[in-house]
């Protein structure tokens, strides 16, 4: 047996409350195969995971879903984080959101609320959303978040059908007073990944984006954070995805799945432990899908000698198993896989033809 | 929108919306939260961040601090306000 270095205790958790939501973008992060309301957790089990979380040393809990303001109890679970000293932190889609719920909210303790928007006109987002008036009602909420003193972020997932719009999505997380604007390009997991030719920009179109991102982001230095989130199938070196698996992030799925990554469950051979049948320190620490990516031990090569393996952690193993076929395998996006050309080739041609309808995020197929 | 906040001597900081302070008991350490963000806070930052409540200025902030420290109430100016400035363009402190 490899020796695998203890882990240090996690700094985030994603709370997946919930994955019912209105909206049926179809990049969504949630698996194909989503958990109905039937399976849910209760709020006694959310605040025991928080307890857990905490101890463990948990500091931020990202309260996301599908649509976490769906959840009747969510006002208590943040009064609930927030009393264990958690950094709560809401990831929502807004629609279902209205002032008089937003201050009760920021009363409970949240203080932050990320709101995706899917374009930067009404019909251009309300299409990709497929949920009419929904983006009206995202920048309502998003004054609403501001009235109320809460942090805001607007998270912009960019494709092939919003990315000419980047510079007026800039323009309006900044008029909305977002502190933060995370551009994020898609990345090819799950719903992504089934609507990847839909969704996969041409590598002109992904250049003109990183210029914009850093022309403005320097102009706005001071009043609008930009994270970024480069399209990885242009790159030459994998993300470090989750920071490592298994070394800072915890995922729990609404029925109460502990996960190294919300898009974990496409990698076959894993088995993923109940927070209710085992406490979360050990599921942490010795559960066997966190051990099995942790560190370097499992790496094959071009992994294995590389000198930026502890720097990116041989990049994304769902990626790995999804275009490799293999979840040990250097993630295709990193030059050195020889993979890594036909990623790209197959990422060009797919973005030269036409998109192809899109396949919305739906229960059932 | 906001123009950035730009940190001098008359500047009167303070936490902005969103950046809460935090004793993390598991690492044994300070740390200051943002949206997305964790900084860890040494001793002197935990100090300058006391000392920031909206209404104190950054060159009372910083005489404050050269008088307990005992150091050079430039030097310690110039740090004070790189600090804080570092932190404003974080989004996490406003003046």
């Amino acid at each position: 047996m490899n020796a695998i270095a203890p882990a240090g205790p996690p700094l985030a958790l994603l709370a997946e409350l919930t994955h019912r939501c209105p909206l049926q973008c179809p990049y969504c992060s949630n698996p194909l195969e989503m958990v109905r309301a039937a399976g849910e957790r209760d709020t006694g089990f959310w605040m025991r995971v928080f307890d857990e979380a905490a101890a463990l040393g948990v500091l931020q809990v990202h309260l996301s879903g599908g649509e976490p303001t769906l959840r009747g109890d969510l006002e208590a679970l943040i009064r609930h984080a927030t009393s264990r000293g958690l950094y709560a932190n809401l990831i929502t889609s807004a629609v279902l959101l209205d002032a008089a719920r937003v201050r009760a909210l920021a009363e409970a303790g949240l203080a932050h609320v990320q709101i995706s928007i899917q374009g930067a006109e009404a019909a251009t987002a309300d299409r990709i959303g497929h949920y009419r008036g929904g983006h009206e009602k995202k920048i309502a909420i998003a004054r609403a978040v501001n009235d109320a003193g809460m942090a805001l972020t607007v998270n912009a997932v960019m494709h092939r059908q919003n990315l000419h719009q980047l510079g007026a999505m800039i323009d309006l997380a900044a008029e909305l007073g977002a502190g933060r604007l995370e551009v994020a390009h898609t990345q090819y997991h799950g719903w992504a990944l089934r609507n990847r030719a839909s969704l996969i920009p041409s590598l002109e179109a992904v250049k003109a984006a990183d210029a914009l991102v850093a022309e403005r982001r320097a102009a706005l230095e001071g009043r609008l954070v930009i994270d970024y989130v480069a399209p990885d199938y242009y790159a030459n070196q994998p993300k470090t995805c989750m920071g490592g698996w298994g070394q800072r992030f915890l995922n729990v799925t609404p029925d109460g799945r502990v996960l190294p990554c919300h898009a974990a469950e496409t990698i076959p051979g894993l088995e993923f432990e109940r927070a209710d049948d085992r406490p979360l320190a050990e599921i942490w620490r010795n559960g066997a899908a966190f051990m099995r990516f942790r560190g370097t031990d499992w790496m094959q090569e071009p992994c294995t000698s590389c000198a930026l393996k502890e720097v990116d952690w041989g990049g994304c193993r769902c990626q790995a198993l999804a275009m490799a076929g293999d979840a040990s395998a250097a993630d295709p996006v990193c030059g050195r896989s020889p993979r890594h050309a036909a990623l790209g080739e197959r990422a060009m041609a797919e973005a030269a033809a036409p998109p192809p309808e899109f396949a919305y995020r739906r229960f059932g197929k | 929108m906001s123009q950035r906040t730009a940190i001098g001597g008359g500047s009167r900081p303070s936490l902005r919306r969103g950046a809460r302070r935090h004793f993390d008991a598991v690492r044994n350490q300070n740390v200051l939260q943002g949206p997305e963000r964790i900084i860890v806070l040494d001793e002197i930052g935990c100090a300058i961040l006391d000392l920031c409540d909206g209404g104190r200025r950054v060159e009372e902030i910083s005489a404050l601090l050269a008088a307990r420290y005992q150091g050079d109430a430039a030097e310690i100016e110039a740090d004070v306000t790189g600090f804080l400035q570092e932190l404003a363009d974080k989004g996490l402190v406003s003046a």
